[in-house]
């Protein structure tokens, strides 16, 4: 017995055999003997955060933006429940994370001890997995498990509690290599008469559009240089869902934008009237279908998605194809090649007509907004934040509202995990520790949190952290003073009965930014815009640019809740009335 | 195959019951995890049957009674089999394809002509008597969720019940069987 570890010992090893540099974390009673590890190696970075939620968001940050698993610790009770909120974000969005929680000695266990909570209970709806570890000589395999899972077939977070004493207790420690999971085998490679049945479909149609996802990023950049081979391959229009942006080149014109409820024009009416959808790694989200009886009525559909759970969930689809997005398309490319080799050379005659009408849509300029001398429009800003950034391999996360929809709308992604943004659950507050996981994982890169004022509040204390370790994130703030989309909806679907959505009370930003020891710029005006982002660019250190926006700007093109692709509202001029039917959904 | 994927599930939609069987690695917390995910999901649970069947390699199976259309009972299966601890699940609609069964405990109390009538009522459905005193019995309720309703109701207007009734069991007839991973019949 003489290679016996204690617990803490066995997860650094662990961690180690898994490659991980960094671990965003906070300390606390019941995770002590292993903060006792982290200051006697040097292999692995701890980042200390603020508060746990933030230790979660930044684990997603450094997981969507180096493709590899964010790990975060923290303390058992209070450290755990506040991790909840990053958990499922993390869930929603697919991203895998590897959470390590302290839990009390065993034998404190259900005695509503001090700082006890039910951590597998509050997170089994929330994780792909999670364990409690109760034996030491289980440790080493758990947190292999975690890690496999955490990262294969459809990734999420997993979480692996650990009792104090069992950090203590010494154990045996197994290698990753001898672990195997009988139950968990993921569905990598689709069945080929599949792929088969789907090309013919493709070589068909006449009015096809790609619809692609955050599947196919997940799947890794080879998924996306796939995907954009398929397109090019096809000269199929495409279009994409908020977290697949970047998978395809933002500023191709074969690409139509963003689509689903802040979508453009031409993506969401070349939905509703395709012939064929071709569903790559996507989930038919709420925001994407609208009302799902009327979602493109005339189509077959052919959806790829690694999660069979996925499939036939909202939307019934002609051709299901189970697996990972890079080995469905390089098949699917093989098919194209061998068997519709005149497809493939083609010069596409039977698209003209559609990408005409494609075109057609696109006349509509659905994104374009009214300019304005005096005030800056926040469009504007974001364009201007895009043009003057795209030249440099730039990251942007955001927080969540009208910023986000903006900066999804006119910040244009060439390259795959260069877009962080909470997505399925829609945290606010994400941003800014995203932001800095991002930063952890590319530390020459410029690292932009496109933030409204409400948002960046509710985990402002990263701030902390970002001066702490010299990380230069840039916080660029569009502030109208307002829950911008809470003031949207209220607007449009509530009889403008602006009900608390205006903060009264708000810091001031430059000044904030110095009292953290960061810098702070504000712009006021769109004539210093230019300059002052240069500014900002230009500055080493962490940055908070208050970007004083039009107050009343509403987020459009719109499609109110209820409605189906081909009614979206385009402008304020452009507001039907909304049923009391879709006033109820979310 | 049809014009569009709309015209596919029109039948589809009627709402049948159906029993759903996942073989699951008897560990802590996996009755809560499907438990979670049937109201999480918003699915419901008619009844349930657990207990483990393979004491080697730790499988339980779980039978849960259900009812959902059939795109929804295609959704708890493959919401089932994203769970980790799932081996595999099988769902049985209600037909003669496969047999269901459910147990229950009843205790009669009653006297007199009504105790004779009740104790005739178990004769006649072939129910065994477990125990017996001079003014109650309890016995062996055996059959079909319908037939065991069928018992309960006649017997309730003859006196008081106690009963303790299982969740239903379901098996495929035939030689037909579900294999875990390594081929193994679960």
């Amino acid at each position: 017995m003489g290679n016996q570890l204690t617990g803490a010992e066995i997860v650094f090893k662990a961690l180690n055999e898994h490659g991980v540099e960094f671990i965003f974390g906070y300390p606390g009673g019941a995770v002590l003997p292993l903060y006792d590890q982290i200051s006697q190696q040097k292999k692995i970075k701890h980042i200390l955060v603020r508060h746990e939620q933030g230790a979660g968001h930044a684990a997603e940050g450094y997981a969507r933006s180096s493709g590899k698993p964010g790990v975060a610790l923290v303390t058992s009770g209070p450290g755990a429940t506040n991790m909840v909120t990053a958990l499922t974000d993390a869930y929603m969005d697919s991203i895998p994370i590897v959470c390590i929680t302290g839990q009390v000695p065993t034998h404190l266990i259900g005695t509503d001890a001090f700082q006890e909570c039910d951590t597998t209970g509050i997170t089994r709806p929330c994780t792909k997995h999670n364990w409690l570890v109760k034996d030491v000589n289980q440790l080493a395999e758990t947190i292999h498990k975690a890690f496999h899972i955490a990262t294969s077939g459809r990734p999420g977070p997993v979480l692996i509690d650990i009792p104090k004493d069992i950090q203590f207790q010494k154990g045996t420690y197994k290698s990753a290599k001898e672990i195997e999971i009988d139950t968990y085998k993921p569905l990598v490679k689709a069945d080929l008469s599949i792929i088969e049945q789907a090309a013919e479909l493709i070589v068909k149609s006449k009015k096809p559009i790609i619809y692609s996802g955050g599947g196919v990023i997940n799947a890794g950049t080879k998924a996306s240089d796939a995907l954009t081979e398929f397109a090019r391959i096809t000269n199929f229009p495409i279009t994409s869902t908020l977290q697949g942006l970047g998978a395809f080149p933002g500023s191709d014109p074969q690409f139509l934008g963003m689509l689903g409820m802040h979508g453009t024009y031409e993506a969401n009416n070349a939905m509703y009237e395709c012939d064929l959808m071709i569903n790559i790694g996507a989930r038919f989200d709420d925001r994407i279908t609208g009302r799902v009886d009327a979602f493109s009525p005339n189509s077959k559909k052919i959806h790829i998605d690694i999660d069979p759970s996925s499939i036939n969930k909202i939307v019934k689809v002609d051709v299901p194809i189970v697996g990972d997005c890079l080995s469905v398309l390089t098949d699917m490319l093989k098919t194209l090649k061998n068997k519709h080799s005149d497809f493939c050379s083609s010069n596409k005659e039977h698209l003209s007509a559609w990408w005409k009408q494609v075109n057609k849509w696109r006349e509509k300029k659905s994104l374009s907004y009214k300019k304005d001398d005096k005030l800056i429009m926040p469009q504007f800003a974001v364009e201007r934040l895009y043009e003057l950034t795209k030249n440099q391999d730039t990251f942007i996360t955001t927080e969540v509202g009208q910023h986000q929809m903006w900066a999804a709308q006119f910040y244009k992604f060439d390259k795959p995990n260069r877009w962080m943004t909470s997505g399925g659950l829609g945290t606010m507050g994400y941003g800014l520790p995203a932001a800095i996981g991002t930063q952890i994982a590319n530390p020459k890169k410029l690292v932009i949190d496109i933030a409204g004022e409400a948002s960046i509040l509710m985990n402002i204390q990263e701030m902390s952290t970002a001066v702490q370790y010299k990380l230069p994130v840039k916080i660029f703030i569009l502030n109208n003073q307002w829950m911008g989309m809470v003031r949207q909806w209220q607007e449009l679907l509530h009889e403008k009965n602006y009900s608390e959505s205006y903060t009264e009370a708000l810091p001031d930003f430059v000044k904030l930014a110095e009292a953290y020891g960061a810098v702070g710029i504000r712009a006021t005006n769109p004539k210093e815009l230019d300059e002052k982002i240069k500014e900002m660019v230009d500055i080493d250190r962490p940055v908070i640019f208050d970007c004083l926006v039009k107050k009343e700007e509403n987020c459009f093109p719109m499609i109110p809740s209820g409605k189906p692709h081909n009614e979206m509202i385009l402008g304020p001029d452009d507001e039907e009335g909304i049923s009391e039917e879709g006033k109820v959904l979310v | 195959m049809p014009k569009s994927a709309y015209e596919i599930d029109q039948q589809d939609n009627k709402i049948e019951r159906y029993v759903v069987v996942a073989w699951v690695d008897n560990e802590a917390g996996v009755l809560a995890r499907i438990s979670g995910l049937f109201s999480g999901r918003g699915y419901n649970i008619e009844s349930l049957a657990v207990a483990q069947v393979d004491e080697d390699r730790h499988i339980s199976r779980i039978t849960i009674a259900t009812n959902g259309s059939k795109q929804v009972i295609d959704q708890i299966q493959a919401q089932l089999l994203k769970l980790v601890p799932v081996h595999k699940v099988a769902t049985y609609p209600i037909d003669d394809t496969s047999i269901f069964r459910e147990l229950g405990l009843v205790k009669f109390i009653g006297e007199g002509e009504n105790l004779k009538k009740a104790e005739q009522l178990c004769v006649d459905f072939k129910f065994e008597f477990l125990d017996k005193s001079s003014k109650s019995f309890i016995t062996q309720v055996l059959g079909t969720r319908r037939e065991v309703d069928e018992f309960v109701k006649k017997i309730k207007d003859l006196g008081q019940i106690s009963v303790s009734r299982t969740g239903a069991l379901a098996m495929k007839k035939g030689p037909e069987t579900v294999k875990d991973n390594k081929g193994k019949v679960l």
